[in-house]
């Protein structure tokens, strides 16, 4: 699987922005990630699809040093997290967005203090006039600059996740790392915030891993495909290709 | 058996490292002053009304309940200096402290622990900012400067609250009373009382940071955290108070 994948896909790509060698995690007894490899690679969009529980969620993580893996190799943008020292994964991390399942806005805030909090903690940005065109200009790539004075509480399941990729695309990183995007939303906003996930990854270039077991997200925004179970990858693709695959498994996720 | 010891070396242990990490970031660059102010307001302001209240009924009942016995030996003209002498010393600062206790660390708790439930924490660390600095130093530090503030009006109002009882009967002028309640009083007393807040103040803060920001994930956490900050803040207090009285007890008074 690992060869078969690397030699398949290494042609297609130039640059491998996050490389995954052997990557083992587990919690107490329970090993949730068995061994990892994996490659994403500049500008596409990688869909890792697996039912719940199965460590993808586990797998992003990781990439952003939340949780530290117990074996392997992990190397964003051609650095080594785990050897990374806090001031220098802190610079590392400003490259990297994730998006969370449940968006993760700060609840004590408006929507311009949650955009606001990264570009003044974050980029040290003090020049009020600046501040508020990033804002104004993430905000209107995501269709919500009407709600740039709510609070996240009177906001709906599908804006408040399109304020959390507001929030994470206002640093302009280039890797996206995407928790579940479309869980807990109907099927008509799941397919907008697919789309969104398409456009803005066109507007700002970036290279994204999208976590999802939603079959519909995985078609629009997928470039390439994995499928994860019992935390391995057990087939890659393209969403036709697997589709079509002989393994059951990989297949009942398409009917 | 084992276990459990075990348990309890790696909880002190991570009590320590939360610290640590509390003084290293106390001086990081970029002090986040408007959260800080924020958190005096509403640990400090929000609190004003239960602690004076809560203060001046202190002073009200310990008068009323001790009046009667002094009366019995003639010596209810050493009713002010009681009242001054104990609310200032120890109980104005113990029993604001576990109040402040019961509704600030519990809220900062339940406040962290469903950020951290709602991964608002982790959002903030995979942004490249810095939720330590952000959320614990402000708290810690408002607790640490408002406890104090927040005894020494409540001190003040118990005087108050016990001029007012001892009126009852009409005995004592407002002067008159607090000349008395400040002549048995020592600059001494009011000095050791206020350390002993400084540190009141920084155990309120600390453990309701430290277990809201280390729950666990489930909603249920969230309780589990404010009801354990409240009662590891309480018993900090009361075990801060012991070595603080010990202490007074030979460098102060001796």
């Amino acid at each position: 699987m690992e060869n078969n994948y690397t030699e398949k896909t290494n042609p297609r790509h130039s640059e491998a922005v996050v490389e995954i060698r052997h990557l083992k995690k587990s919690f107490g007894k329970k090993e949730v990630l068995s061994n990892i490899n994996m490659d994403l690679f500049k500008g596409e969009n990688l869909v890792v699809l697996g039912k719940s529980g199965q460590g993808k969620s586990v797998t992003i993580k990781c990439i952003v040093a939340l949780l530290l893996q117990d074996e392997g190799s992990l190397k964003v943008l051609g650095e080594e997290v785990k050897d990374l020292k806090e001031d220098d994964l802190k610079k590392l991390r400003t490259k990297v967005g994730f998006l969370f399942q449940s968006a993760a806005l700060y609840d004590s805030m408006t929507v311009r203090e949650n955009l606001e909090f990264p570009l003044t903690r974050v980029l040290r940005m003090t020049d009020k006039e600046k501040i508020r065109e990033s804002i104004e200009e993430v905000l209107e790539g995501v269709g919500l600059l009407n709600a740039i004075d709510t609070m996240p509480s009177d906001l709906s399941g599908g804006m408040r996740k399109r304020i959390g990729l507001a929030r994470t695309l206002i640093l302009k990183p280039e890797i996206m790392l995407y928790d579940e995007p479309t869980t807990g939303l109907d099927p008509i906003t799941s397919r907008e915030i697919s789309e969104l996930i398409l456009q803005m990854q066109k507007k700002y270039h970036t290279s994204s891993v999208i976590i999802t077991h939603d079959i519909a997200c995985a078609q629009i925004t997928a470039d390439r495909m994995l499928v994860m179970n019992d935390g391995t990858f057990i087939a890659e693709g393209t969403y036709v290709e697997l589709e079509n695959s002989p393994d059951k498994l990989v297949s009942s996720f398409f009917k | 058996m084992t276990a459990s010891i075990r348990k309890g070396f790696e909880e002190v242990g991570n009590q320590v490292v939360f610290m640590g990490g509390f003084f290293k970031n106390s001086f990081r660059r970029g002090f986040e002053w408007n959260e800080f102010i924020r958190q005096c307001f509403i640990i400090g302001y929000k609190s004003f009304s239960l602690v004076g209240i809560t203060g001046f009924i202190l002073g009200f009942v310990f008068t009323l309940q001790s009046e009667p016995t002094l009366k019995a030996f003639g010596a209810e003209s050493f009713v002010p200096s009681m009242v001054a002498i104990s609310m200032i010393r120890e109980i104005g600062p113990v029993i604001i402290a576990l109040i402040c206790a019961g509704k600030i660390s519990s809220s900062i708790g339940a406040e962290l622990g469903s950020m951290k439930v709602s991964e608002q924490i982790d959002a903030i660390e995979v942004s490249g900012a810095n939720p330590m600095q952000y959320l614990v130093v402000t708290r810690i530090l408002a607790c640490t400067i408002m406890i104090p503030l927040l005894t020494l009006m409540a001190d003040a109002l118990s005087l108050v609250g016990g001029w007012v009882a001892s009126n009852i009967n009409g005995q004592f002028t407002f002067l008159l009373y607090f000349n008395k309640a400040f002549s048995a009083l020592t600059f001494s007393d009011l000095i050791t009382a206020v350390i002993k807040t400084v540190f009141f103040g920084i155990a309120i803060g600390f453990v309701g940071c430290y277990k809201g920001y280390n729950s666990n994930r489930g909603t249920e956490s969230v309780g589990v955290a404010a009801n354990s900050a409240v009662v590891n803040a309480s018993l900090w207090i009361i075990f801060l108070d012991a070595i603080a009285v010990q202490l007074t007890s030979v460098f102060a008074y001796s």
